[in-house]
């Protein structure tokens, strides 16, 4: 395959840290535009082996995107270059989305070695994973040390966000009650780092105790549960500091390389999904069924699909 | 396939109802909307338009200070290397002025009482011309 060469100097600048560059690259891989192939394929391998992709999750108003606001002062206080893709939900409706998690990273703006993109989860069930790994990748491509993939904490997609993470940490804040039981059945076990944050209000020492039940390990207990404040910072070198102690961890037992491949397979399966649902789609106007139940129908349909592929 | 854009405000002007206003009414309309916020510097608002790759800015002003703010971003957005970003405001603004701010670059400009369609239909022409291509 000959690649394009609009491609190549893409490719180029953004290996570059071209901000432009960086961001059209990512609009393309996102609008699924038959160039993002190439692109993909010539992203700096090196440079997405040596990235963390941290995940950062928990429920609205736990404090995510203050704190990830404070992860990167102290990410470029280590002089660190990093991405961050912060999601939100699209609207169901109208397909629009309104996405302000910027307004917490503001003060970073102008600050070239941070990057931030927004992402709307476009309603997607699959197509979302295979989206955001690929902004990771294309950030981490450019030079970033750390991509943070901040989402809200509920539902099947974004738990499909946080396998894509290297490492996971789930935020909670005083005042949840019942949201955290309930998260504490499915997220609280793909969580590496627990964050209690806004930790100088009332309740927190409560939560703090409540999260040290998940770990039976004393140690374990001290090293995976973090108290933040993080609108004033508080906390915020101690966690980062737990998570490249993590990082190097996982680097070393090769735990990190397992959770990259179990990402790799939930990325290709749903680029997969989304290359045949455009060809089902297709079928789906021109065959005639000799059924009327959908699920008869649903065989007939399939059968021979990617055959044009 | 969808358009994004970018609403902000440039200025100490902290009067934000008309740009959520706004912001809601185009994520309504099946825009992505980023959403920067109160008391942006015009460099910070052309920043985020290039990393957010958005198809128009939208700025919105009550306090006067649009004369200078307006074009202000338009420049920044020159010096990001993006000035092929189409940037539309509204706001408080005198009849008098809207002349001079579309020669200030400013490519549509919307007084008190115009229609919500009128500025979505603004919005998607901008942003199709812009990605040389109709998005649906």
């Amino acid at each position: 395959m000959k690649g394009d060469p609009t491609i190549d100097r893409l490719l180029q600048r953004l290996h570059g840290g071209d901000p432009r560059a960086l961001a059209r690259a990512i609009t393309l891989v996102e609008d699924q535009q038959p160039e993002a192939a190439q692109l993909l394929a010539g992203l700096d391998r090196k440079r997405i082996e040596d990235v963390l992709v941290f995940g950062l999750t928990g429920p609205p108003g736990a404090g995510k995107s203050t704190l990830t606001g404070a992860l990167i002062t102290a990410l470029r206080k280590r002089d660190y270059r990093v991405g961050i893709i912060a999601i939100d939900p699209s609207s169901p409706i109208s397909g629009g989305a309104l996405l302000g998690d910027r307004i917490r990273m503001m003060e970073h703006a102008l600050d070239r070695e941070v990057v931030v993109r927004s992402m709307a989860t476009r309603g997607r069930l699959g197509g979302l994973c295979a989206s955001a790994g690929a902004a990771a990748r294309i950030m981490a491509a450019s030079g970033c040390r750390v991509v943070i993939l901040e989402t809200v904490g509920i539902g099947q997609s974004e738990m499909d966000i946080v396998r894509l993470a290297d490492l996971t940490a789930l935020v909670l804040a005083p005042g949840f009650g019942d949201d955290i039981q309930a998260m504490k059945a499915g997220i609280l076990e793909v969580a590496d780092l627990l964050v209690v944050n806004k930790a100088d209000q009332p309740g927190s020492g409560k939560l703090q105790l409540e999260m040290a039940t998940v770990f039976a390990d004393p140690k374990e207990r001290e090293e995976r549960i973090c108290a933040t404040v993080a609108n004033e910072g508080t906390g915020v070198a101690t966690l980062l500091d737990r998570i490249f102690t993590l990082e190097r961890e996982f680097r070393s037992n090769d735990q990190l390389q397992a959770r990259r491949k179990r990402s790799f397979q939930l990325e290709t399966l749903d680029w997969a999904v989304e290359i045949v649902k455009a060809d089902l789609q297709g079928k789906l106007k021109t065959t005639t069924f000799t059924s009327t139940e959908p699920r008869q129908a649903a065989m007939e349909l399939v059968k021979g699909i990617g055959k044009g592929i | 396939m969808k358009y994004r854009v970018l609403i902000g405000k440039p200025g100490l002007d902290g009067h934000d109802r008309g740009a959520k206003f706004i912001a809601r009414a185009l994520r309504d309309a099946g825009f992505e909307v980023i959403y920067t916020g109160i008391r942006r510097t015009p460099a910070e608002i052309a920043a985020a338009a290039v990393q957010e790759d958005v198809a128009a800015v939208g700025l919105s002003s009550m306090s006067g200070a649009h004369l200078r703010l307006f074009p202000a971003v338009v420049d920044a957005l020159a010096q990001a290397g993006a000035n092929d970003i189409p940037v539309l405001g509204g706001g408080i603004i005198p009849a008098q002025d809207v002349e001079t701010m579309r020669k200030a670059g400013i490519r549509a400009i919307f007084t008190p009482g115009t229609p919500v369609e009128t500025i979505i239909s603004a919005f998607t022409e901008a942003c199709k011309q812009q990605r040389g291509h109709e998005v649906k």
